[in-house]
C-alpha cells in the first residue's frame, strides 16, 4: 500500500521545487562550482581573519625586513610568504586584506543595489518626466568612464576607503537601476499585476512585494558579477592611492606600496594581485553560472 | 537614415549637459571656497579675493553661474590649471596623442589575437582549444590591470632586461612632432633608432591596456560565430561543397562580425579607463596620468575640465558607432 502511493508519487508530473531546479542547472556548471567554493573560501577567511592570520596585519617585525617567502633562501615558517618593507607578515595582511574586500564587495553592492532598485522602481511606475529624469541622470552616470566617474566622485569626497566605497556604488548603481525599470516595465503588463491592482494593492505593496521579487533573476546575476566590479574597482582607486590608506591592508594599497620593491622582492607585488584576480575571477565565474541557470531565455 | 542620425544626436544633447551639470557641480561640491582652492597653498588678501569673486561670477546666482560657465565651454575655455597656468584644452591636446596612441596600439593587439581565438574556438566547439581560450578569456576580462602590467615590468623589463620600463622612447631621441604619433613621427622623420626605442616603450603597456579588450573580443567572437554557424545558410554552403574555410571565413565571419565591432566600439570608455591605470604604471605621459596627478595636485579646474574632454571623446566615439552600426545593419535604422 505504502509502496504503491510512492510509485505514484513518483510518477505525479509535479514541477520540480525553483530552487533544487535551479540547483540542477547551476550544478553542472563546473566553473560555477568552483567559483562558489572559492567564495565560500574567501567568506570564511574573512570571517575568521583574526584567528587565522599569524601575525596582527599591522604588526612590524623589525628584524625581518622584506624576508623572502618559505620556499626561497632566507625564508622562515615564521613568515610563509614574507614580510613587506617594514617587516608585516604577507600571509596576516593578505588574510585580512580578504575582510577588506568582502566588506567593499557586500556594502558597494548593497548601496548600490538599494538605490538602483528602488530609482527602477520609480521610474518603471511613473512614466513621464520621473521616469525620464531618473534615467537621463543614469544615462550620464554611463556615459562617463568607470574609473573616470569614481575619480570624480573621490575628487569631491577625498580619498579614504569609505569613500571609494561611495564612488564604486555610484559606478555600479546605473546597472541595476536600468535592469529594475526594464523588468518592471515587462512585469507591469500581465494579468497578475492588474489583478493585484482591483484588488486594492497600495502603491509601496505593488512595487515591492508584487512586482520586484518576478524582477530578481537579473538582479541576483548582476549583482554577484558587481561584486567583481566593486573589488577591481575599489582596489584599482587604492593603487592610485585614492581609496584606502595605509596601513589598511587592501589589496590594491597594498600593490602601491609595494611599486618601489618590484625589482627586489617580487613577492610584495606578486601575492596581493594574485589575491584580487582569484577572487574576482570567483565571481565572474559564479555569475556566468548563475546567469546560465537563472536566464529561461538560455535554458533548453 | 538623416532622421536616425538626428534622432541620436538629439539624444547625446541631454546626456552631454548632464555630464557637463556634474563636473560644474563638483568643483563646487569639493569642501572649502573655491577661490582659495584656486590660490592653492597661498594666501589671499580681502580686495583681490572680492575682485577675483567678481570675475569668476561668484557673485551670482548659481544658475547664472552656470549659464556662464556653458558659454565659456561654448568658447572653448575649459579652465586653466592652478600650478601651471596654461589653458584646460591645451594640456589637454598636447597629451591626447599619447592617450590614443597607446588606446590604438592596444586595441589592434586585441583584435589581432582575439578575433583568430575566438572564430577557431568557435569552430573547435568543446575542443581543448575551446577551453584553452574561454579560460584564458575569462582570466583576462578578471584581471587587474595595474597588477598585470607590473607583473609584464618584473618578467620582460627587470628579469629579461627586453624592454625599457617607462616613458614612450628613450631620452636621447627627439622627433619633432608632426602626427603627435611618436611611432609614426619617428617613421616619418626615418629615424629608426627612435622607432625601435618607441616601438619597445609601447609594447608593455599596449599588452596591458588590450588585454580585457582582447578577453571581450574573443568571448564575444565565439559566441556570435556559433550563432551563426548553426544557421541555415551555412548548412547550405556546406552542402554545396564550399570549403570549409570559405564557409567560415567568408559566409558565417560577415555576419558574425557586427556584434563583434559594436562591442569594440562600446570598449572606448573601458580603454579610457584602463589607461588611466596603464600610464600611471608605465608612467606613459598621457591623458590619464595627468588627471591623476592633477588630482593629486589637488588642481580641480583640471579635473573638473579633464573629465569633462574625456567623457564628451568617449560619449561622440560611442555615438559614431551607434551611427555606424545603423549603417551596416538596416534593422537596427528602422527599428527606432
Amino acid at each position: 500500500m505504502a509502496a504503491d502511493t510512492a510509485l505514484a508519487v513518483r510518477h505525479s508530473p509535479a514541477p520540480p521545487h525553483p530552487l533544487v531546479e535551479f540547483w540542477r542547472y547551476f550544478r553542472q556548471n563546473k566553473g560555477a562550482l568552483l567559483g562558489l567554493a572559492v567564495i565560500v573560501a574567501m567568506t570564511l577567511t574573512a570571517v575568521f581573519a583574526d584567528a587565522l592570520a599569524p601575525h596582527p596585519p599591522a604588526e612590524q617585525f623589525r628584524d625581518a625586513l622584506l624576508r623572502p617567502p618559505i620556499w626561497q633562501d632566507g625564508g622562515t615558517t615564521r613568515f610563509m610568504l614574507g614580510t613587506d618593507d617594514i617587516g608585516r607578515c604577507m600571509l596576516s595582511r593578505l588574510i585580512h586584506g580578504a575582510r577588506v574586500s568582502m566588506v567593499v564587495g557586500v556594502s558597494v553592492i548593497a548601496l548600490g543595489l538599494f538605490l538602483g532598485v528602488v530609482l527602477g522602481l520609480l521610474a518603471g511606475f511613473f512614466p513621464g518626466p520621473v521616469d525620464i529624469g531618473i534615467m537621463r541622470l543614469m544615462d550620464t552616470l554611463l556615459a562617463l568612464p568607470a574609473l573616470l566617474l569614481a575619480i570624480v566622485v573621490v575628487a569631491i569626497l577625498g580619498p579614504g576607503l569609505f569613500n571609494a566605497m561611495m564612488a564604486v556604488s555610484v559606478v555600479v548603481l546605473p546597472g541595476f537601476a536600468r535592469l529594475t525599470r526594464a523588468a518592471v516595465l515587462t512585469e507591469l503588463s500581465k494579468d497578475y499585476v492588474t489583478a493585484a491592482r482591483m484588488t486594492g494593492a497600495r502603491l509601496p505593496r505593488l512595487m515591492f512585494i508584487t512586482v520586484l521579487p518576478n524582477c530578481l533573476a537579473p538582479l541576483i546575476v548582476q549583482a554577484t558579477l558587481g561584486f567583481s566590479t566593486a573589488i577591481l574597482d575599489t582596489a584599482a582607486l587604492g593603487f592610485l592611492g585614492l581609496g584606502a590608506q595605509p596601513p589598511t591592508p587592501e589589496w590594491g594599497t597594498m600593490l602601491s606600496d609595494a611599486l618601489q620593491f618590484i625589482q627586489r622582492a617580487w613577492w610584495v607585488v606578486t601575492f596581493p594581485g594574485a589575491a584580487i584576480l582569484v577572487t574576482v575571477l570567483a565571481f565572474n565565474l559564479m555569475g556566468d553560472g548563475l546567469r546560465d541557470a537563472l536566464d529561461p531565455k538560455l535554458k533548453r | 537614415m538623416l532622421r536616425f542620425v538626428l534622432t541620436r544626436l538629439s539624444l547625446i544633447v541631454p546626456t552631454f549637459l548632464g555630464v557637463t551639470l556634474l563636473t560644474f557641480a563638483m568643483i563646487r561640491l569639493i569642501p572649502g571656497d573655491p577661490i582659495l582652492l584656486l590660490f592653492g597653498e597661498r594666501s589671499v588678501d580681502d580686495a583681490v579675493y572680492n575682485q577675483m569673486k567678481a570675475d569668476l561670477g561668484l557673485d551670482k546666482p548659481i544658475l547664472v553661474q552656470y549659464g556662464y560657465y556653458l558659454w565659456d565651454l561654448a568658447q572653448g575655455d575649459f579652465g586653466t590649471s592652478i600650478v601651471t597656468r596654461t589653458p584646460v584644452l591645451s594640456e589637454f591636446l598636447a597629451l591626447f596623442p599619447a592617450t590614443v596612441e597607446l588606446s590604438l596600439t592596444a586595441m589592434t593587439f586585441a583584435v589581432l589575437i582575439g578575433l583568430p581565438a575566438g572564430i577557431v574556438a568557435a569552430v573547435r566547439r568543446n575542443s581543448v582549444f575551446d577551453h584553452t581560450v574561454m579560460g584564458a578569456s575569462l582570466t583576462g576580462y578578471s584581471m587587474p590591470i595595474f597588477w598585470w602590467g607590473l607583473l609584464l615590468i618584473l618578467l620582460f623589463s627587470v628579469t629579461l632586461g627586453w624592454t625599457p620600463v617607462s616613458g614612450r622612447m628613450a631620452v636621447r631621441y627627439f622627433i619633432e612632432p608632426v602626427t603627435g604619433f611618436v611611432l609614426i613621427d619617428a617613421w616619418l622623420a626615418g629615424e629608426w633608432g627612435a622607432f625601435k626605442s618607441a616601438l619597445q616603450h609601447l609594447i608593455l603597456p599596449a599588452v596591458a591596456l588590450g588585454t580585457i579588450p582582447l578577453a571581450v573580443i574573443a568571448r564575444m567572437t565565439r559566441s556570435s560565430m556559433l550563432e551563426v554557424l548553426n544557421d541555415d545558410y551555412i548548412r547550405t554552403a556546406r552542402a554545396k561543397g564550399l570549403p570549409p574555410w570559405r564557409v567560415v571565413g567568408l559566409h558565417a565571419l560577415r555576419n558574425a562580425l557586427i556584434p563583434v565591432i559594436t562591442v569594440i566600439g562600446l570598449q572606448v570608455g573601458a580603454l579610457l579607463s584602463g589607461a588611466i591605470l596603464t600610464e600611471t604604471i608605465f608612467s606613459w605621459p598621457g591623458v590619464g596620468k595627468w588627471l591623476i596627478e592633477s588630482i593629486r595636485r589637488r588642481d580641480y579646474p583640471v579635473v573638473q575640465g579633464g573629465v569633462l574632454l574625456a567623457a564628451s571623446i568617449v560619449m561622440l566615439v560611442n555615438l559614431t558607432v551607434d551611427v555606424m552600426y545603423g549603417l551596416i545593419n538596416p534593422r537596427i535604422r528602422k527599428g527606432r
